[in-house]
């Protein structure tokens, strides 16, 4: 950093106030993702009736008993929407983890090839993104069957080839910088310079990238399991209860305004996250530059 | 004995273009060699060179015999034995040279732990101890500090802690001095001086600096793009200069030097 840098920065005080705004974004985004996944944890300990308790009237409006009224098979919606909380939680947290493993691991790797092998790496990375999320994902389901399981490998691996490539890009960017030479002058090793010195500078922004992936994997699962890919029936997979109340929308809206609600709250929600993660982890506050 | 034997050494782009040709020195072990140049003159690239460290796309012929391995062609393994063990590096610009994440007492830690095994509150001991020795104020909270909370001129010292740390039989200095103010500087070479000499550590000081280089080393070798011009001791460089280039140089400083005391005179 350069004196000009110095005198060029804002006095502490805007940088205070910049930061309380900042956080108030994460704390929104916080907020409305904690009610989603406030609605997950509950379903794992309370439910207004049975999953499959097909006792109620059918389409039946709010009220009478049911809060939120029924499907056209008389199931309460709202034990439909918690229990489809719980595999919106699922699917993003599982693709985002299965992105990360994957994606860094190639990232990484991508970043260290030289020659020939870090052109086909980044040339197949590059492809892989070419392809949209969901045609990847549907040709993935198709090869197996159509599980959550198989719905989360997909939307993971596809997002992997993303994730890999901002690493691929962030590590190599990392690597020219001084104090990685400096620690390999001290005599650190590749793996520990890696994981001590690399991994924690790529982090601010990998966070960030990933809580949106997150908002993405939950999307594309939605998408999935409304072609009917997803998570294959009795469960309620917000998705599929679009689908399904898609033919009564006009009789029985609250079947899909209520997950398409949930659906906009929970994305909207991690992408504030992600937005707020940004400011918060951002270089300003810390004299740090990327 | 002979702690560094550079013979021959040229340093290629990946173009073919020479940035080092021909160089060749040696430095013993407890000896303190200065290598002055100008910006561009290959210096910090011979530095590099030592520790098997040139980045990406640059080749080096020639030979590097360093506590009797051969750098030039080692493999990774090797090399990462020899780098701290026989020879750690203190940068020119301290901010950079410190991962900006991590907190400073981690810093100096990480060598010292690898050198000697410590662990826990031992190893904290060791590294409040390591940086006291540095003469750092208050080692406690300069060790729970990140790097941009401490200055220019502390960093630096961490910096150099965290070379020391490693113990290496030699000590390369590039041109430690030169991102720090003037009254900073003359304390770091000073520091550096007595702390070398206490450890009875060889030193491999690079600079631009004849004035700087003359204050810590016994002798000097003088590069010009990228080649030997000139080499002796610290007295006959300065004294006097064989080449063209190192009058020139000798005599720019003078009349830097005299500028100085002109000014200062009441």
């Amino acid at each position: 950093m350069t004196p000009t840098d110095l005198l060029a920065r804002p006095a502490e005080p805007a940088t205070g106030r910049r930061s309380r705004r900042r956080s108030a974004t994460l704390v929104l985004g916080c907020v409305l993702t904690g009610l989603v996944a406030l609605l997950a944890v509950v379903s794992f300990l309370w439910l207004p009736y049975s999953p499959d308790d097909t006792s109620g009237g059918r389409l039946a409006g709010p009220g009478d008993g049911h809060l939120l009224g029924t499907d056209k098979l008389g199931r309460d919606l709202l034990t439909q929407l918690m229990t489809g909380a719980r595999i919106a939680f699922g699917a993003g947290l599982g693709s985002v983890s299965v992105a990360a493993l994957v994606g860094v691991t190639l990232g990484v790797l991508a970043a260290f090839a030289q020659g020939w092998l870090d052109d086909t790496l980044s040339a197949f990375l590059d492809i892989l993104i070419a392809f949209p999320t969901l045609l990847l994902a549907m040709l993935v389901v198709a090869a197996r069957s159509a599980t959550l399981g198989s719905a989360v490998l997909a939307i993971g691996l596809a997002q992997s080839a993303v994730v890999a490539r901002l690493v691929r890009i962030l590590v190599k960017r990392v690597l020219t910088q001084d104090y990685i030479t400096a620690a390999r002058t001290s005599g650190t090793s590749w793996p520990r310079t890696v994981a001590g010195h690399v991994l924690p500078n790529i982090w601010p922004t990998l966070v960030v990238n990933l809580a949106l992936q997150f908002g993405l994997a939950v999307l594309a699962e939605a998408s999935l399991s409304y072609l009917g890919l997803g998570a294959p029936p009795p469960n309620a997979s917000w998705g599929r209860l679009l689908q399904e109340a898609q033919a009564t929308f006009t009789t029985a809206p609250a079947g899909a305004l209520a997950p398409g609600i949930l659906l906009v709250l929970l994305v909207i929600g991690v992408n504030l996250i992600a937005d707020g993660l940004r400011d918060v982890l951002d270089p300003a506050g810390r004299g740090r530059r990327t | 004995m002979t702690l560094l034997d550079v013979h021959g050494l040229t340093v290629r782009t990946a173009d073919g273009r020479p940035l080092v040709s021909n160089l060749s020195f040696t430095v013993a072990g407890g000896e303190r060699l200065g290598l002055i140049g100008e910006s561009g003159s290959g210096k910090s690239l011979t530095t590099l060179a030592v520790l098997g460290l040139l980045p990406e796309g640059m080749s080096a012929t020639g030979s590097v015999v360093l506590a009797g391995t051969q750098i030039l062609g080692a493999r990774e393994k090797e090399l990462t034995a020899v780098r701290g063990r026989d020879a750690a590096v203190v940068f020119q610009e301290p901010l950079t040279a410190l991962d900006p994440l991590m907190r400073v007492g981690r810093q100096v830690a990480g060598p010292l732990a690898r050198r000697t095994g410590l662990k826990g509150g031992r190893l904290r001991a060791a590294t409040l101890d390591a940086l006291a020795q540095v003469r750092l104020p208050d080692p406690e909270r300069i060790a729970r500090a990140f790097p941009h909370e401490i200055s220019g001129g502390q960093r630096q010292r961490v910096a150099l802690a965290a070379a020391l740390a490693c113990e290496p039989a030699l000590l390369i200095a590039d041109e430690p001095t030169t991102a720090l103010d003037v009254s900073v500087q003359a304390e770091m070479l000073g520091l550096i001086d007595t702390l070398v000499r206490e450890r009875e550590m060889a030193v491999l000081f690079v600079s631009h600096d004849l004035a700087v280089v003359a204050k810590v080393t016994d002798r000097i070798l003088v590069m010009k793009d990228g080649r030997a011009v000139e080499e002796g001791t610290v007295r006959d460089v300065v004294v006097a200069p064989r080449q063209e280039y190192t009058r020139n140089l000798v005599a720019s400083a003078r009349t830097l030097e005299s500028a100085l005391d002109l000014r200062s005179a009441p």
